[in-house]
């Protein structure tokens, strides 16, 4: 029984006279791993930013559905409150807090499910106390989980490039989130740390009861991973199906190799 | 050292003596309308640009090529004692590092702090009524200096115009003073509620702006509140300011000047140590961390879950809280405000404090806060050349240690070995 979680109806962002993503639709059912692909500058990354609140799309709507609650709109909102109801992000430039260790990353992505104010810091109560310890517990398991507690206490910049990609992914699954986004997250891997990450996001998938909505350029990860693939050219979708059928659909060709001139 | 940059410091130092020529040599006595010719400075400068180049270019080589076994220390091995490399190590850097390491040790901790608050309570009895109030004076610039390390060192937010709520707080003092004989113990609370109020209102309207934006916005509204202060003459007294301001009363008690200090010492220390611990405890909690967080990057952060409005909001209340709290006991000692205590040069003065002293350390602040104070205080002989010594400092630190004296180090964890391996 497959059930929506994610709904963009008719999405349009414009940038003054630029439309940089054009009536898209796209859905999402939970549990689902899909990718969103197309030609460098087709709106992909604009589209995500639409979909997390970074910008707010001038036309359309956004639906998600979190697991337990009611459907409702997200467009509009805040990042912050975007990602407090379960939405979680990586970047495609790492956007790390490269000043703090990689531990206080992961205990950054708890905060929205933190309660402490300014009192509790203050006053150090019990209470405050008791989450601080629960929370660094939590995010050392999460790093546990993800591979990467021999870096507890480095701090984010000095990590390898692989470790902070992952490490971003670690944070964004700190937040507890029901669906993921990440923003080419093979981008600058050697083929070794892109199969390892291949793993890493279908055990997320099935073990964190997570699902997956990836933009990606390196195909062989694009196939093997997703199970629908949203194809993007110049802000429009151009075509979306399984992965065999966009192989095969001449548009995407089209899109990614150009046309021959036909006289 | 090349024989090239030796020739090149030369010719920086003969550069020198052509531009400083009609400050340094020539100069007009105006009693008897005659100039004097004073050759000599000519060739102080020559040899003092000279010498101090050759320094310069010493050091900037040197910090090029650090001694081999240096860079890894700085960020990997130092979670660990580091005895093995050690016998052979004999550069001077390594050899403080290695003195650093142990004196902050934990088991010595606790005893230097002890001595530190001894003396720093012994102070006024030990020194003269002259040394407690320049101290006076330097530790409101310490609280000054922590407050603002929550905005810039927590929040990376370049703001410059923080000065504008220590003259909130004076002028709070003041004023209730001047129109309600409104004694300190009083405003002291008012004083740092009402900058705390300033702070979120400046606060909401800089929530959009980051950077050189907000850094120009801010100092704007240090301006304003200065001009107003200037001009507002019915209540503040404009340029003449408030005076004949009561100094702290203890139950009604009359003090002479030299324990009236003593007691006004008092205060501040207790200030100081209030800030101190309110400064770390938020550090450490989750808004301190979401504050770095944002100051690191705010578009993750706000992906992350954190409300970035809320965040900038509670950062410049409680930095604003100990501005105004300083103010108070600043126009309680000095019993006399006026605009030109407030202006952009003491914004920029705490501001060098923190840069100095390691922007979101509280110890490097401490540093760098009494540093800057006193330093200047004791070497008043030199006080025509102050803005120049301040200027080579600030571009020695950007240069060679761009964290500052005392460096922030991000807490480490540790965690049982419940999987056999231990991260110390």
């Amino acid at each position: 029984m497959s059930e929506r979680i994610l709904n963009v109806q008719d999405m349009t962002m414009d940038f003054g006279g630029l439309r940089a993503v054009n009536h898209v639709n796209i859905t999402m059912d939970r549990g689902e791993i899909i990718a969103l692909i197309g030609p460098n500058g087709a709106g992909k990354t604009t589209f995500f930013n639409c979909v997390t609140g970074v910008y707010t799309p001038t036309g359309g709507d956004v639906f998600i559905n979190p697991p337990g609650e009611d459907e409702r709109s997200i467009k509009g909102q805040k990042p912050s409150r975007i990602a407090t109801q379960g939405l979680a992000r990586t970047f495609q430039n790492i956007r790390l807090f490269g000043n703090m260790t990689v531990l206080e990353n992961v205990m950054i992505g708890r905060h929205s499910r933190l309660k402490a104010g300014i009192a509790g810091a203050l006053l150090r109560n019990r209470k405050t106390r008791e989450e601080e310890e629960q929370v660094i517990h939590d995010s050392y398991e999460i790093l546990k989980r993800i591979g990467l507690e021999q870096y507890v206490n480095d701090l984010a910049r000095n990590l390898p490039y692989g470790a902070q990609r992952r490490l971003e992914i670690a944070r964004a699954l700190a937040t507890e989130p029901f669906m993921l986004l990440l923003d080419e997250p093979a981008a600058g891997m050697n083929p070794q740390e892109t199969k390892n990450l291949e793993s890493l996001i279908k055990r997320i998938r099935d073990t964190e009861n997570v699902s997956i909505f990836l933009i990606e350029h390196d195909m062989s990860l694009v196939m093997s991973l997703s199970e629908r693939i949203y194809v993007m050219d110049y802000g429009k979708l151009i075509a979306t199906g399984s992965p065999e059928e966009v192989k095969n659909n001449p548009d995407v060709i089209k899109a990614y190799l150009g046309e021959e001139v036909s006289a | 050292m090349s024989f090239q940059e030796i020739k090149r410091t030369l010719g920086v130092a003969l550069w020198f003596v052509f531009l400083t020529f009609p400050i340094m040599v020539i100069r007009v006595n105006q009693v008897d309308m005659t100039i004097q010719w004073r050759w000599y400075n000519m060739f102080y400068v020559g040899i003092g640009t000279f010498v101090g180049g050759l320094i310069w270019r010493f050091a900037l080589a040197r910090r090029k090529t650090p001694g081999k076994p240096a860079p890894a220390a700085t960020t990997k091995t130092d979670t660990n004692e580091t005895p093995a490399d050690s016998a052979g190590g004999g550069s001077i850097k390594d050899r403080f590092a290695r003195l650093w390491g142990t004196v902050t040790q934990q088991k010595y901790r606790r005893p230097i702090y002890a001595a530190g608050l001894v003396l720093l309570l012994a102070f006024p009895i030990l020194s003269s009524l002259y040394q407690t109030s320049i101290m006076i004076t330097a530790l409101i610039y310490v609280m000054l200096a922590l407050g603002l390390n929550i905005v810039i060192g927590l929040g990376g937010m370049l703001h410059l115009g923080y000065i504008a709520f220590f003259a909130v707080g004076a002028y709070t003092y003041g004023i209730l003073y001047k129109f309600f004989g409104i004694g300190f113990w009083v405003a002291l609370p008012l004083g740092a509620i009402l900058a705390t109020l300033a702070g979120v209102l400046l606060a909401l309207p800089v929530i959009r702006l980051r950077g050189d934006y907000l850094a120009i916005v801010t100092l704007g509204f240090a301006e304003i509140v200065r001009i107003v202060f200037n001009n507002l003459t019915p209540i503040t007294g404009g340029p003449q300011g408030i005076g004949g301001i009561p100094r702290p009363s203890l139950f009604g008690i009359d003090m002479n000047l030299s324990a009236a200090t003593t007691y006004t010492y008092y205060i501040i220390v207790a200030a100081v140590a209030l800030t101190i611990f309110v400064v770390w405890r938020f550090e450490n909690s989750r808004l301190g961390r979401a504050l770095v967080a944002m100051g690191e990057d705010d578009i993750a952060a706000e992906a992350m879950g954190i409300d970035i409005t809320r965040t900038k909001v509670i950062a410049f209340a409680l930095g604003s809280f100990w501005a105004g709290l300083g103010g108070v006991i600043f126009a309680s000692r000095t019993t006399f405000i006026n605009p030109a205590s407030f202006t952009v040069w003491q914004s920029v003065i705490v501001l060098s404090c923190v840069v100095l002293g390691g922007m979101g350390s509280i110890p490097g602040v401490i540093v760098g806060a009494l540093g800057l104070i006193l330093i200047p205080e004791y070497l008043r002989a030199f006080s025509d050349y102050r803005m120049l010594m301040f200027g080579a400092i600030l571009v020695t630190m950007m240069v060679f240690r761009p964290g500052g004296l005392i460096q922030k180090k991000r807490k480490a964890y540790t965690f049982q070995a419940d999987a056999g391996e231990a991260s110390s």
